[in-house]
């Protein structure tokens, strides 16, 4: 243990104290270093800080602007924890976001101009369904070939961007758009009903939260949380036990890419209305930092959702008033799961500086 | 002149292929000294942003290309703090090191887009006749040295051996005195470089211009030509052939009279990617009885040194 700066006490069972405190810690320093690097771009530390966290939660636009854009966050990493607390590394729910948008978008278009009732419902199960089958290209490829599912899952990603790329250019595109890239403007029956009325704020709100209370049910009461569990802390165990891994990487993706479809539904069905080549916008890859900072529990990533969404809104406010780049939200998300990941190292165990002297482990 | 035609498609699959093949061999080191970074594509377009901002801050190819390794190699350090010294997941160490990579060369090259670092100098520029010549460049011969240099040092140096004991057995080689964690932060400031110097290469020669995220999932690409390559130097060529030829079939087809959409070409360098993973992933199933196939034994596992 010479070579490493820190010593390192294994903790006999980890912090719970910890365990709940880091990802707060972590957000202290992200904020420690945001003013740092405000300053070195020339701005307002304070007053940047204020228009990303604070702003955007003193009026009823921000409050529904932040719904808006927690609903895919919260969606996502919940499905996503299922996997990643097993060891299944489904990185490409952004590609199946996509596909979601765009297997629903097609069944409202298909109807268009009418659908009734019903067309909505239609259009969740099969946003819901085609992220499914999206990510059951990774599942199949790991459980059939031993194939990296976070190299094919990500992968699919490009691919996905793509394939809605050219459905919005040929089969899908608006006959009155002048050859823009665009599918029509939804008709009322296939968009999703408000939440706030005159704000972008919709049901899928709603559905997030159901989505979080049934996943804290099947996390702390179902077999299915119980063996997900043991795969992920100890594969052996759930070897001996009878657990199918197989069984379990399916269910995984299956879960996560649903999710992450009806989150993609969501977005094309909610506050862009159309399907459009840009409406992927990195969702996806957010949620996986929300899926960590809630600590894999639903409940945790229902704050955590709400939190990034913050950064988001407020990262576009500070943006227009301050002129600064639209990359500060990414590179925020980016220091708070570098922070997190860091600060982790307190749940298993104690730190030291200097050498442990009489502990036995770790002294050379 | 149809062999004129020839060294121009060579050198184009060259020009594809280097910046895969650099980072792709950075890659190859750090998994064989047993840590699986992720954050190729991070560490890529820090560099392809670093190197561009050096270029045409003083006009100097030489520290750009230094700053974009300096600055790859700093993004591998920080994977090395994190995963090493904090023992912090690698799988999400490396996502995370993606996405900051991603937002901060975009934050600070908002500044810089549609600027211009002026044509690299071909070879062609030192007297070189042909056009074979004026497609290549000093960096893509030094790329191809590089894959012999790494062959030579992982396979015939005794630094080279005791970088593959820590990634074979990182217990066993801790036992014997080998200093694992100084040996991984190594492999992965080399790592980083070399994924900064592929970056630059993209930024700087390749479209000597800066757009966010212009590395397009070229770290992904490489560290699937890894696992391609089977942790082998040479077959890390081959893949990043193989690739570039993708690219440049991209870029004739219209010339060779296909008429396929441009969204379906460009889905054609990851769904390659997919199908030689299965492909290589099939043949180094657990039980195979290949051992040239095999990933490095401690590969992403977690050393606490107090074994």
């Amino acid at each position: 243990m010479r070579d490493r700066w820190l010593q390192l006490e294994p903790r006999r069972t980890p912090s719970q104290a910890m365990l709940y405190a880091t990802p707060f810690l972590a957000f202290a320093l992200t904020l420690l270093a945001g003013l740092a690097l405000f300053w070195l771009l020339g701005k307002d530390p304070m007053k940047a800080l204020g228009l990303i966290f604070v702003t955007p939660l003193t009026s009823v636009r921000g409050i529904a602007e932040l719904l808006v854009k927690s609903t895919p966050l919260i969606l996502i990493a919940t499905g996503l924890a299922f996997g990643f607390r097993a060891g299944i590394w489904n990185i490409g729910a952004e590609g199946q976001f996509t596909v979601g948008a765009l297997t629903g978008g097609s069944v409202g278009l298909y109807f268009f101009p009418g659908g009734g009732p019903l067309l909505l419902p239609a259009m969740m199960l099969a946003g819901a369904l085609g992220g499914m089958a999206w990510a059951a290209i990774p599942a199949l490829l790991r459980t059939h070939f031993n194939a990296n599912e976070i190299l094919t899952s990500l992968m699919l990603v490009y691919v996905a961007g793509l394939l809605l790329g050219l459905m919005v250019q040929g089969p899908l595109r608006d006959p009155q758009s002048f050859n823009f890239p665009e599918s029509r403007l939804f008709q009322n029956d296939a968009l999703l009903p408000l939440l706030i009325p005159r704000t972008r704020a919709h049901i899928g709100f709603v559905v997030a939260l159901v989505v979080v209370a049934i996943a804290h049910v099947v996390v702390t009461r179902h077999m299915l949380g119980f063996k997900i569990r043991v795969l992920g802390d100890a594969p052996r165990a759930a070897a001996f036990a009878g657990f199918s891994e197989q069984r379990l990487v399916w269910t995984a993706f299956a879960i996560s890419g649903g999710l992450a479809g009806l989150a993609g539904l969501f977005e094309a069905a909610g506050p862009v209305g159309q399907l459009v080549p840009q409406l992927p916008s990195g969702y996806g890859f957010s949620a996986i930092i929300v899926a960590f900072l809630g600590r894999l529990q639903p409940l945790g990533i229902l704050a955590a959702g709400l939190l990034l969404g913050l950064t988001y809104i407020g990262g576009e406010t500070a943006q227009i008033a301050m002129s600064l780049p639209s990359a500060t939200t990414s590179v925020f998300q980016g220091l708070l799961l570098f922070f997190l990941l860091a600060t982790d190292v307190l749940v298993n165990y104690r730190v030291r500086l200097g050498r442990v002297r009489g502990a036995g482990q770790g002294v050379v | 002149m149809p062999s004129d035609l020839i060294a121009g498609i060579v050198a184009g699959l060259l020009v594809a292929a280097t910046p895969l093949i650099l980072a792709a061999l950075g890659e190859l080191v750090v998994e064989k000294s047993g840590v699986l970074n992720l954050g190729v594509e991070g560490m890529m377009v820090i560099g392809a942003y670093a190197g561009f901002a050096a270029k045409v801050g003083t006009g100097s190819y030489g520290l750009a290309f230094t700053t974009a390794i300096l600055a790859g190699a700093a993004m591998g350090l920080l994977f090395g703090v994190l995963t090493q010294q904090l023992l912090s997941n690698q799988v999400a160490s490396g996502l995370a090191l993606t996405l900051f990579g991603l937002g901060l060369s975009a934050l600070f090259g908002a500044k810089s887009t549609g600027l211009t670092a002026g044509a690299f100098p071909r070879l062609d520029a030192l007297g070189l006749p042909g056009r074979f010549a004026s497609g290549t460049d000093v960096i893509m011969l030094a790329t191809l040295a590089l894959v012999f240099a790494v062959a030579y040092f992982l396979e015939r140096t005794r630094a080279g051996l005791v970088l593959r004991a820590v990634g074979e057995n990182h217990d066993a080689a801790h036992a014997i005195g080998y200093p694992v964690v100084a040996v991984r932060m190594a492999a992965l400031a080399f790592g980083g470089g070399m994924a900064g110097l592929g970056g630059a290469y993209l930024s700087l020669v390749q479209t000597p211009f800066w757009v966010e995220r212009m590395t397009a999932g070229r770290g992904w690409i490489a560290l699937a030509l890894v696992v391609f390559a089977a942790w082998q130097p040479f077959r890390v060529l081959a893949g990043a052939l193989l690739f570039g030829g993708i690219t440049i079939l991209q870029l004739h087809s219209q010339g060779f009279g296909l008429k396929i959409d441009a969204q379906i070409l460009s889905m054609l360098p990851y769904l390659a990617t997919i199908a030689v993973l299965i492909v290589m992933s099939r043949q180094g199933r657990v039980g195979s009885s290949s051992r040239r196939l095999r990933a490095p034994q401690s590969l992403g596992k977690v050393f606490t040194g107090t074994a």
